[in-house]
């Protein structure tokens, strides 16, 4: 079989996925009566003609690259981690533990701990299966789902009855204070004159790009990384280079989980303010589709972020303007995850005749 | 607890691990010929939705189990495109799906009643009511073995009992057929079975639709059995304790019949707090007793297995030697 040229295969071989899940995606709109024109554009309108718009834009892809790259990181470690949902919600708790023990002076030092915080509970959610895997040899893909429901109940639970203030009705904790409150894109100069009104984007958008950068630089640029990949590609050629399984599963699965956990930072600290029941709201599941349309790698993880959170600020416009379900948001994500991780061959073989057939005609 | 209570928690074990046993065998076929299928959980929900709404635009539960079916069996099609046919990540197609299902599950529903996602209360024909076995009255003096009888086999829908006859079943169809010996060889071998000049492609897409079939009664018991009706989400995790119960059984029929049974049994415990306190002697928070079925399955996935080997060719798509 013909090979797709290399740019094709990284730039066309996403987008064709994508072109193919919007056409589904339209022919959904149209059978539940509703205009798929209409549709594009509140979407595009809601998240991208205008500053706040793209706020909010940036605030879910920030949610998003922390959640994609737990995805990736442990995707090239041959393991599906389909727990991030899960680990994001302890992330939140963890956040709400070191804010809400140490009165913080300042907004820096109180990131910094409930960046600890948000890793270290996240990290620790994902080490049980993990273990799980490598010594019981439980699937991991069953069990961080198990913890995902776990931890919905965990927190139904905590922020019942430990976290919620006495006297308060709803089931949250206390209020983070103003304090410590995160820098938003409209209070940091230079950007605030892009971003006018108060918008939900915050510092923790840098974080999540230097995440990245240390994903690239850790899976590509250091020994560990090496042997991550190396196990991923080939249990037993990895296990007979020396490398110990164990090890390598247990890595990268409290990577993985401190990833998804750091994403509270986000939303948890630098939004809610407080820890709220659902706190993640699908984060971590986006994370599987941002992946893989990202194809495993941390630029096109940031890229395939901003374009979730367009799905996702767009998809909320959607629920408020038109009468089409905000549900669409998931059809999209299974679509997207569809096309580009599981029948990415088939994209493949059509890319290879278009190219074929277009090769014919320039001999002719 | 006394023996009605214990009697009550059996009669909740059965109707529980009912589409339990259904989504159990269901991946059973699917894994046995080496195609992995985490999507049964959105087949279930899938035809869960199909099966009610057209129940109730019909009025006929029958007619809803035949729309349940297909319904799963168009997800399964999908399935089996993109793990047989194309080669495809089987894992990721199975989450994709489920995707898929959560999210046009509520669409169709809001699109067809306007209720936020539901269908109407189910009542009438609609329905799938409980039927009584011979005796079930005359022998419910008997002392221990008369209410056992009364209470806990009889007075389930037909479903639940086809449910059990489905588990010998399966073993029968696995075991004792020519089909089901090609069925256990593909998933363990595809290339020898390849050799002997049988299609790998046909007798996997036959697996995945008995896989449709048996997700579509899953669904259909549970909307107009179970609960009168189809709510989103409704499915609650249930297409992957099915999945553990399967490992549990180490792929087996009749194991997966005691599996489902004792999964069920960790859901009918979670719905009653009371008995749970009285065991325990002290109070449990409720959140903690919903986890509980899920942290069962961890436990048991982490320790009582030994070890469970799954089909050998299971999640490796075939490719024919040119």
């Amino acid at each position: 079989m013909d090979r797709l040229p290399r740019w094709a295969d990284i730039a066309l071989v996403p987008l064709v996925s994508l072109a193919l899940a919007a056409i589904i995606s339209a022919l959904v709109i149209l059978s539940i009566g509703q205009s798929p024109r209409e549709a594009l554009s509140v979407m595009v309108d809601g998240a991208l003609m205008s500053s706040s718009g793209w706020g909010y834009t940036l605030y879910y892809a920030t949610s998003f690259i922390f959640t994609g790259l737990a995805v990736t990181i442990a995707f090239h470690a041959g393991l599906f981690n389909i727990g991030g949902e899960g680990q994001a919600q302890l992330g939140g708790l963890g956040v709400a533990v070191a804010l809400l023990t140490v009165p913080w002076p300042h907004w820096s030092v109180a990131l910094l701990a409930a960046s600890l915080g948000a890793a270290a509970f996240g990290a620790a959610w994902a080490a049980i299966p993990a273990y799980l895997q490598a010594k019981r040899g439980s699937h991991i893909v069953i069990t961080t789902i198990m913890f995902n429901y776990i931890a919905a109940s965990l927190l139904v639970y905590i922020l019942n009855d430990v976290l919620r203030p006495q006297g308060q009705m709803d089931s949250a904790s206390a209020r983070f204070g103003d304090a410590i409150r995160l820098p938003t894109l409209d209070l940091i100069p230079g950007l605030n004159l892009i971003f006018s009104k108060g918008v939900p984007a915050n510092v923790t958008l840098f974080i999540a790009l230097a995440a990245a950068w240390g994903v690239w630089a850790l899976l590509w640029r250091t020994r560990l990384g090496y042997q991550i990949r190396a196990y991923g590609k080939s249990e037993p050629a990895a296990r007979y280079a020396g490398i110990n399984p164990t090890r390598i599963i247990m890595i990268v699965m409290l990577l993985s989980g401190g990833l998804a956990g750091l994403m509270a930072i986000n939303n948890v600290m630098g939004e809610a303010e407080r820890l709220l029941i659902n706190s993640a709201s699908g984060a971590g599941f986006i994370g599987i589709a941002v992946a893989l349309m990202g194809r495993n790698h941390p630029i096109g993880v940031v890229l395939a972020a901003v374009l979730f959170g367009f799905l996702f600020q767009g998809g909320a416009e959607l629920g408020l303007w038109t009468k089409i379900p905000i549900e669409l948001r998931i059809v999209i994500q299974g679509l997207v995850i569809l096309f580009t991780g599981a029948l990415n061959y088939m994209v493949e073989r059509m890319l290879v005749r278009v190219f074929a057939l277009l090769r014919t005609k320039g001999v002719a | 607890m006394d023996y009605a209570d214990l009697l009550q928690l059996l009669d909740s074990t059965m109707r529980l691990a009912t589409p339990l046993l259904f989504a159990c065998l269901a991946g059973l076929f699917s894994e046995r010929a080496g195609i992995f299928d985490i999507g049964l959980e959105g087949k279930m929900l899938i035809a869960a939705m199909a099966s009610a709404s057209v129940a109730f635009l019909s009025g006929s539960v029958w007619v809803g189990l035949l729309a349940g079916i297909g319904g799963a069996l168009v997800f399964s099609a999908l399935h089996g495109i993109a793990a047989i046919t194309f080669r495809g990540n089987q894992l990721i197609s199975g989450v994709a799906l489920n995707f898929l299902a959560s999210g046009i599950s509520v669409l169709i529903a809001i699109r067809l009643f306007g209720q936020g996602g539901r269908t109407p209360p189910l009542t009438g024909g609609a329905r799938m009511y409980e039927i009584t076995l011979p005796f079930a009255d005359a022998l419910s003096g008997v002392p221990i073995l008369g209410p056992l009888y009364a209470n806990v086999i009889s007075g389930h829908s037909i479903l639940v009992y086809v449910a059990v006859l489905l588990a010998p079943a399966s073993w029968w169809l696995l075991y004792r057929t020519r089909f089901g010996l090609r069925l256990r060889a593909v998933g363990e071998n595809p290339a020898s079975v390849d050799t002997a000049g049988i299609s790998v492609t046909g007798l996997r897409f036959a697996a995945v639709a008995i896989t449709g079939i048996l997700c579509g009664l899953a669904g259909a018991y549970m909307a107009t059995a179970l609960q009168a009706g189809f709510g989103r989400e409704m499915t609650a995790g249930r297409g992957y304790i099915a999945l553990a119960a399967l490992i549990f059984a180490k792929w087996r029929p009749i194991a997966a019949l005691w599996s489902c049974l004792l999964f069920g049994f960790f859901q009918a415990i979670a719905l009653r707090p009371d008995i749970v306190e009285d065991i325990l002697t002290f109070k449990v928070p409720v959140p903690a007793l919903d986890a509980l079925p899920y942290a069962l399955t961890v436990i048991v996935l982490a320790g009582f297995i030994g070890k469970a080997i799954p089909p050998r060719a299971g999640g490796e798509p075939y490719v024919k030697e040119r």
